[in-house]
């Protein structure tokens, strides 16, 4: 296998420094990630991750998959925020074909997103906690978690990979009690988030854990591509929401959270912020919800309704047509960035004019953010390691693909 | 009494003590798992037994027919001999701690307690500092990189707290006036102003001491928030990493039964060990006393179960600082104030 890229090595420096090996298997790097470290007791001289353990093929497998096919497997690269996967990808094939969603799904695709970037930072939450020693953090994150994967078990009958985004809008109408659900879950959602708080924010010994550690500047996080809470902790105030407005983003009043310490406090304080911002922006969707079909008119494109097929010829034949041979999209590039919960996520579609991509290249958030981490650790103690690297909230099947 | 009775009466005393300190150490871990559990909005265990309550039966058959690894790469006498140093150490002290006060019946006395020795503090404190041999040599022994930095950041950790663990109980003595476990219950006898109890930590500003006491045991047992050693999310287990079945059980096994001395030491010390209201005949008069210092003990095991659902954990430098620069000088001014207050009386 001498043409596949060699396993990184990293040869001791000085006769007093040790090599250990963190990962793929160890507690808290979430997931599999490997990072080689060459420490001088507890101090990391060096530091060199290695990704590639979750490796899933999946942007090589969309190009054998119709259009439509690729949705699911979108949600499998960032398994923590499935639908900011598919709204992404649906928004670069739109960007395609040209098409124009209803104000309805947008908005619904705007309130289903901030339920996942809720429920993404709130498994970060949980793990970062845990990581630094606050178990009972995690415990208190996942419970509200299930209420938000409840949800999408309504809307969408999956808890976790969810595929609920369609290309042309959503997949169904919500079902009926689906808003006062949501509503309810809004309601209740911040005294939880003062809860965390409570456990965490004013403790000294988290502030102490996280304050002034794995510090990285605002020209060093840009120079690495970094982006989302990682970039906004050091105090670049960028937002793809608020400053590249998509799928109607333009339509809410948001704060945009920024630190200027570039720590791992200021990165928490960021993403605590975030989940208070992102119930703000469910409730305006809820309250503002606009009534009307939640699929755009594009009967090529979209799926019809069972009720029609059963009525109306041209339905049927729609149906087939798109379940069996997929529909052709022009010729053309496009790239599509969303702000996800860890960053800009971005998504670069070619089509060839068939049925299938020709290409479908995701711009991973986390593998830029990854990048930081030997900034922010070399120089600090082992411990400050584990906070980095929950600090950057990395999410390795977005990484590997 | 006579030679043969004082032995047979030791053995019985001994089984007795040793039985049901490893069972009161299989329901503190029923126990932790019970009230975090609750705390954090899961159940515990629940399904052997009602309330769970023989998990710890299953779980002790569990690591009895685990395979017991050995990894090839170990120094073998060393790696088998420190899970025991650590068990034994912790299982030894309790032989000096006494439980009530004295065993009536007919003509026969003896006291709560498996032998009363006149330095009894002294023997508790150098038997729990031997367990740290245990900790280190199984970190060096394993001959893993996680097991070598755990151990080492327990040694470094557990000598370290010891200084300040130490001291803080020297204000106790000196009110006391003892060493012997027993001499100290039973000069905290009695009520000052008519209603406070006469226990140590209302005397003489040895609240600040049992703050110190409390701060310096929980990390002498590796506790949260000072339980680095083993510090899952860092050093994936510490030092006992490379170990798997008994001899892990062994480990754990000391942690608890440590947790327990210290909070026997606590309830001794500072909260005037089995001193509470007598009432009724007089087999229920000797046998209150035990009442009330289970009673105490409980509350300790209670409040380190509470910390470990509420506190995350420091970093090793965050841990000696805290140590050194905080704890001991406090330590220090806390004695120095003791004795001259006791002076000029």
């Amino acid at each position: 296998m001498a043409h596949l890229t060699p396993t990184p090595a990293l040869e001791p420096g000085q006769d007093k420094t040790m090599i250990l090996n963190m990962g793929p298997q160890h507690p808290s790097t979430h997931g599999v990630l490997r990072l080689l470290l060459e420490i001088d007791g507890e101090t990391v001289v060096r530091m060199m991750p290695d990704i590639g353990f979750l490796h899933t093929g999946i942007e090589k497998t969309c190009e054998a998959k119709f259009y439509h096919q690729v949705v699911p497997l979108t949600d499998r690269i960032d398994y923590l925020c499935p639908m900011t996967n598919n709204l992404c990808y649906a928004l670069a094939v739109e960007k395609l074909l040209g098409l124009e969603i209803p104000p309805k799904a947008q908005w619904l695709r705007v309130m289903l997103n901030e339920l996942t970037r809720i429920n993404s930072h709130l498994v970060w939450l949980g793990t970062h906690a845990m990581d630094i020693g606050a178990m009972t953090v995690f415990l208190y994150c996942f419970r509200e978690r299930e209420d938000v994967l409840r949800l999408f078990e309504a809307v969408s009958g999956q808890r976790m990979m969810t595929s609920y985004f369609r290309i042309g809008g959503v997949a169904l109408e919500p079902p009926l009690d689906f808003f006062d659900r949501v509503r309810k879950f809004a309601d209740a959602f911040p005294s939880k988030v003062d809860e965390y708080e409570g456990l965490l924010t004013g403790n000294p010994i988290w502030v102490m854990r996280t304050k002034g550690v794995a510090t990285i500047s605002a020209e060093d996080a840009l120079a690495l591509g970094a982006s989302g809470p990682t970039l906004r902790g050091s105090g670049v105030d960028f937002d793809l929401r608020r400053d590249m407005p998509y799928s109607g983003y333009e339509n809410f009043k948001f704060k945009v959270p920024v630190r200027q310490d570039g720590d791992v406090f200021a990165r928490y304080m960021c993403r605590v912020a975030e989940l208070r911002e992102s119930i703000g922006i469910v409730k305006q969707a809820l309250d503002g919800m606009p009534s009307g079909p939640v699929k755009a008119n594009a009967p090529k494109v979209v799926l019809p309704d069972r009720e029609k097929m059963k009525t109306e010829m041209e339905a049927l034949i729609y149906h087939f047509k798109i379940v069996t041979e997929g529909f052709a999209v022009p010729e053309g590039e496009v790239y599509q960035a969303v702000e996800s919960p860890r960053g800009e996520m971005g998504y670069y579609v070619v089509s060839d004019g068939s049925a299938k991509p020709y290409r479908v290249h995701m711009r991973s958030a986390c593998l830029a953010n990854m990048q930081t981490l030997p900034k922010m650790c070399e120089g600090r103690l082992l411990a400050d390691v584990v906070a980095a690297i929950g600090s950057i909230d990395i999410v390795l099947g977005e990484i590997d693909r | 009494m006579n030679i043969t009775t004082f032995i047979i009466v030791s053995v019985i005393k001994t089984a007795l003590v040793l039985f049901v300190l490893l069972t009161a150490v299989a329901y503190t871990v029923w126990l932790e798992r019970k009230v975090v559990g609750h705390m954090q909005n899961r159940w515990g265990p629940t399904r052997v037994g009602p309330f769970g309550l023989l998990q710890p039966a299953a779980d002790g058959v569990k690591f009895l027919f685990k395979e017991d690894l050995t990894p090839p790469h170990v120094f073998k006498p060393l790696y088998i001999a420190a899970p025991m140093i650590a068990v034994i150490f912790a299982v030894t002290s309790i032989a000096v701690i006494p439980f009530g006060n004295w065993l009536n019946v007919g003509n026969f006395h003896t006291p709560f307690q498996i032998t009363d020795v006149n330095i009894g503090l002294l023997v508790v404190l150098g038997i729990t500092s031997l367990g740290v041999y245990g900790v280190a040599l199984s970190g060096w022994s394993s001959n893993s990189k996680y097991s070598l930095l755990g151990g080492l950041r327990a040694s470094a950790q557990m000598v370290s707290y010891e200084i300040a663990l130490g001291l803080s109980l020297v204000g106790v003595l000196i009110l006391a006036g003892t060493f012997s476990l027993r001499g100290i219950v039973e000069a905290q006898a009695g009520h000052f102003w008519g209603f406070i109890p006469n226990w140590f930590i209302f005397r003489g500003g040895q609240i600040v001491a049992f703050f110190i006491y409390l701060t310096a045991a929980y990390a002498e047992t590796n506790r949260i928030p000072f339980d680095l050693p083993e510090a899952e999310t860092e050093l994936v287990a510490g030092y006992h990493t490379e170990y798997s079945a008994m001899k892990f059980a062994m480990f754990f096994m000391a942690e608890y039964a440590n947790m327990i001395t210290v909070a026997c030491l606590a309830s001794l010390l500072f909260l005037g060990g089995w001193g509470g209201p007598l009432f009724g005949p007089s087999w229920l008069q000797q046998l209150l006393p035990l009442v009330w210092f289970v009673l105490r003990v409980f509350v300790f095991l209670f409040i380190y179960i509470w910390v470990r659902g509420t506190l995350p954990r420091f970093r090793y430098d965050q841990l000696m600082a805290f140590g050194w620069k905080f704890l001991l000088p406090l330590a220090i001014a806390n004695l120095m104030v003791t004795a001259i207050v006791v002076v000029l009386k």
